[in-house]
């Protein structure tokens, strides 16, 4: 939205992992940045470091892994800079996160309702009544049906798709301005994804909140996100508005993310897979992460890495050679 | 038309549900698999196709003879295995060979490749220790791996390669059907477009049929002859690839491939997702199984069972009303190309590929 500030801005955030042989970089230099009511986009493949990001903006970083360098500011703080006890405060609160595997994120020994109840008295000074109201009111926005009857139920007893409308329900519940999805409909069957995105939509112009969408799977992207970030190897390698990013995709690995998706409209006849692997942060090449599985790698990729530089409005990509048509066509 | 490799007939899996700890009595019955037919013919895929819980891979395990069916019946290359005991078997598997979905789990961590690769026709009893050995090589070299490989253990391996060491291993006795129960649902989207290639082309060289089992329609539509569409333990639509993806005709299909987002922000997904969950297998609504989800449903469905019905060309459908509903246009199916820009891009990729 023009002449709106970001909701949460990442600078040039470096998240590394200590060990025997060094810091080993998870998140690398990455910048992006969402603004209110909006969504953005993070998609990537294993070991991208899309979730270290996520966790990197709640300061959930696992040890050894910790936060070096860059800032991130959400509503004009810098989360780095903020006591862990501030910190508290705002995850769950300001900021909700969700995450792929609804069964693991909530505890089998308790009642959904008290879960729901835990996580709003941790924000908000409230009676057993007035908590037990919220909560009932959290999961009837999230269209459970008779949420009072589901109130009661453990989690044992709910399918998929219900389990993750009651995570959804727990992070709402605080009225986050922010909510972190980290593969939220991955682990679910395709008619639930569908009814999760929707709900997620529509949570979203009823609240105004900003999501940060993070997921390996284009077409949830392209169905969901305002703006895109493609991430390889702890980088950004392509970001801009969705239109742009999937219709002049410019970066080699944007196009082979694109390239391997078999098509349901038709048959693309040999799938263009990338071939190799992401290459572990342990063994990074030296240049452009992706030079290895490129097939425009020059020798300036092999020894200089590229910085994300302007091809269209909002629209940058970190790639010696683009546009490619313009060298190789 | 010659007979078929492989033809199930009203196969059933029924799990009984137990209840009570010292004397535990059977309360009821999970109708995992309720009366499933198809044939598969010699070089032809046919997939499988349906959400968890819609017995796909139990039908899997079927066909492997891995689980006993309640009832129905198998035959395999012209004969009945439905009964045959366990000691006869192992000519018959050595025809049938299975590829699993998890390449971490179905490895052994402890044996090398080498060994993982040579154990099946160590069990049949094939060649000899050298001759096994120069097998491996070659078969390490078919699915696009280097001999030396063969000293590695799994964790050595990525998640598309550890695919590639479990094909290899089913090659490794020259069946004639492979089962792969969601071979490519574990890996990542370029990985798996890797797995499905070579599968393609395993097909091509070596005459395989493949029985597939997947939840993702678009791989499906990329590897498949026929496809099959399960609902809570049955086959709802059957039909040759290019009928089901260009005129599916049971709600369920059209609001299976309706739910599919499509990686194209200009072709968002505009109807309203499907609504419920799927109902528990263990009582069955009586009548249409997809009954209380079908925006479609009248009374005669809540009643009666729909049976497949033909409607053209190897296409069935188990739908009362499949006739008279109009199919309708589904926004994941009409076409949607890359940009003029991205097309280019993408062909440039294409001629400029890194060779694996």
């Amino acid at each position: 939205m023009a002449g709106q500030g970001p909701l949460l801005a990442i600078e040039d955030l470096r998240t590394v992992f200590r060990s025997s042989a060094g810091d080993l970089p998870a998140v690398d230099g990455v910048s992006v940045s969402v603004a209110p009511g909006r969504t953005l986009g993070i998609v990537g493949e294993s070991g991208c470091g899309k979730s270290v990001l996520s966790l990197s903006i709640m300061r959930l970083v696992p040890r050894p892994g910790r936060i070096t360098s860059g800032s991130i500011r959400f509503d004009g703080r810098d989360l780095l800079t903020l006591s862990e006890g501030e910190m508290r405060g705002l995850r769950g609160g300001s900021i909700g996160m969700i995450f792929q595997e609804p069964m693991t994120s909530l505890n089998p020994v308790h009642t959904v309702g008290r879960q729901i109840i835990e996580a709003v008295s941790a924000h908000k000074d409230l009676s057993a009544s007035a908590a037990k109201d919220v909560a009932i009111d959290a999961l009837r926005r999230v269209r459970i049906p008779a949420p009072e009857k589901r109130f009661e139920e453990y989690p044992h007893q709910l399918s998929g798709g219900m389990r993750q409308r009651v995570m959804i329900a727990m992070a709402l519940s605080c009225e986050p301005r922010l909510l972190i999805a980290d593969e939220p409909t991955t682990a679910l069957d395709v008619t639930i994804q569908a009814q999760i995105l929707d709900l997620l939509k529509l949570l979203q112009q009823e609240t105004g909140m900003s999501i940060i969408l993070i997921t390996h799977d284009l077409g949830v992207v392209a169905e969901m996100a305002d703006e895109v970030a493609v991430m390889y190897a702890g980088r950004v390698v392509e970001t801009g508005p969705v239109n742009a990013v999937f219709g002049d995709a410019q970066h080699p690995y944007t196009l082979g993310l694109f390239g391997s998706v078999p098509r349901l409209d038709g048959e693309n006849q040999s799938l263009l897979a990338i071939e190799g692997t992401v290459p572990p942060p342990f063994a990074l090449p030296p240049g452009c992460r992706f030079n290895p599985r490129c097939g425009f790698a020059s020798d300036r990729c092999r020894s200089e890495m590229p910085l994300l530089r302007p091809l269209g409005p909002s629209h940058q990509a970190a790639c010696w050679h683009a546009p490619v048509e313009a060298e190789f066509g | 038309m010659s007979a078929p490799l492989l033809s199930v007939r009203d196969l059933e899996k029924h799990f009984p549900v137990e209840r009570g700890v010292i004397f535990s009595k059977v309360v009821g019955h999970v109708r995992a698999v309720d009366g499933v037919s198809f044939d598969l013919a010699e070089g032809e895929t046919l997939a499988l196709v349906g959400e968890s819980g819609c017995g796909k891979s139990t039908t899997a395990r079927l066909v492997l003879r891995l689980l006993e069916p309640t009832g129905g019946s198998i035959r395999f290359a012209g004969q009945d295995i439905t009964r045959t005991p366990a000691s006869a078997l192992t000519p018959i598997r050595r025809a049938m060979q299975p590829v699993f979905q998890d390449p971490y789990a179905s490895l052994n961590p402890r044996m090398p490749v080498g060994r993982i690769i040579a154990e099946p026709m160590e069990v049949h009893g094939i060649g000899d220790d050298a001759s096994r050995r120069a097998r491996v090589e070659e078969l390490l070299r078919l699915v696009g791996l280097a001999p030396y490989h063969a000293q590695r253990f799994p964790h050595e391996f990525s998640g598309g390669q550890r695919q590639r060491i479990g094909i290899a291993r089913a090659l490794a006795v020259n069946p004639r059907l492979v089962v792969c129960d969601e071979p490519v649902s574990a890996l990542d989207v370029s990985i798996q477009a890797q797995v499905v290639n070579l599968l393609k082309d395993l097909q091509q060289r070596l005459g395989l049929s493949y029985l597939f089992i997947a939840h993702d329609l678009a791989v499906v539509r990329h590897v498949s002859d026929r496809i099959a569409v399960m609902y809570l333990g049955e086959i709802v639509e059957t039909a040759p690839k290019s009928a089901l993806y260009g005129a599916p005709r049971h709600p369920y299909t059209q609001a299976l491939l309706a739910a599919i987002p499509v990686p194209d922000p200009v072709r968002r997904r505009a109807q309203a997702a499907l609504g419920g969950d799927v109902p528990s297998p263990m009582n069955p609504p009586p009548g249409c199984r997809f009954a209380s989800r079908c925006p479609h449903v009248v009374a005669r469905c809540r009643e009666e069972r729909p049976k497949l019905r033909p409607m053209g060309e190897g296409h069935l459908v188990a739908c009362h009303r499949a006739e008279e509903l109009p199919i309708p246009a589904i926004p994941s199916l009409a076409p949607h190309p890359p940009s003029p820009a991205v097309a280019r891009r993408l062909a440039l990729a294409a001629e400029r590929r890194v060779s694996p």
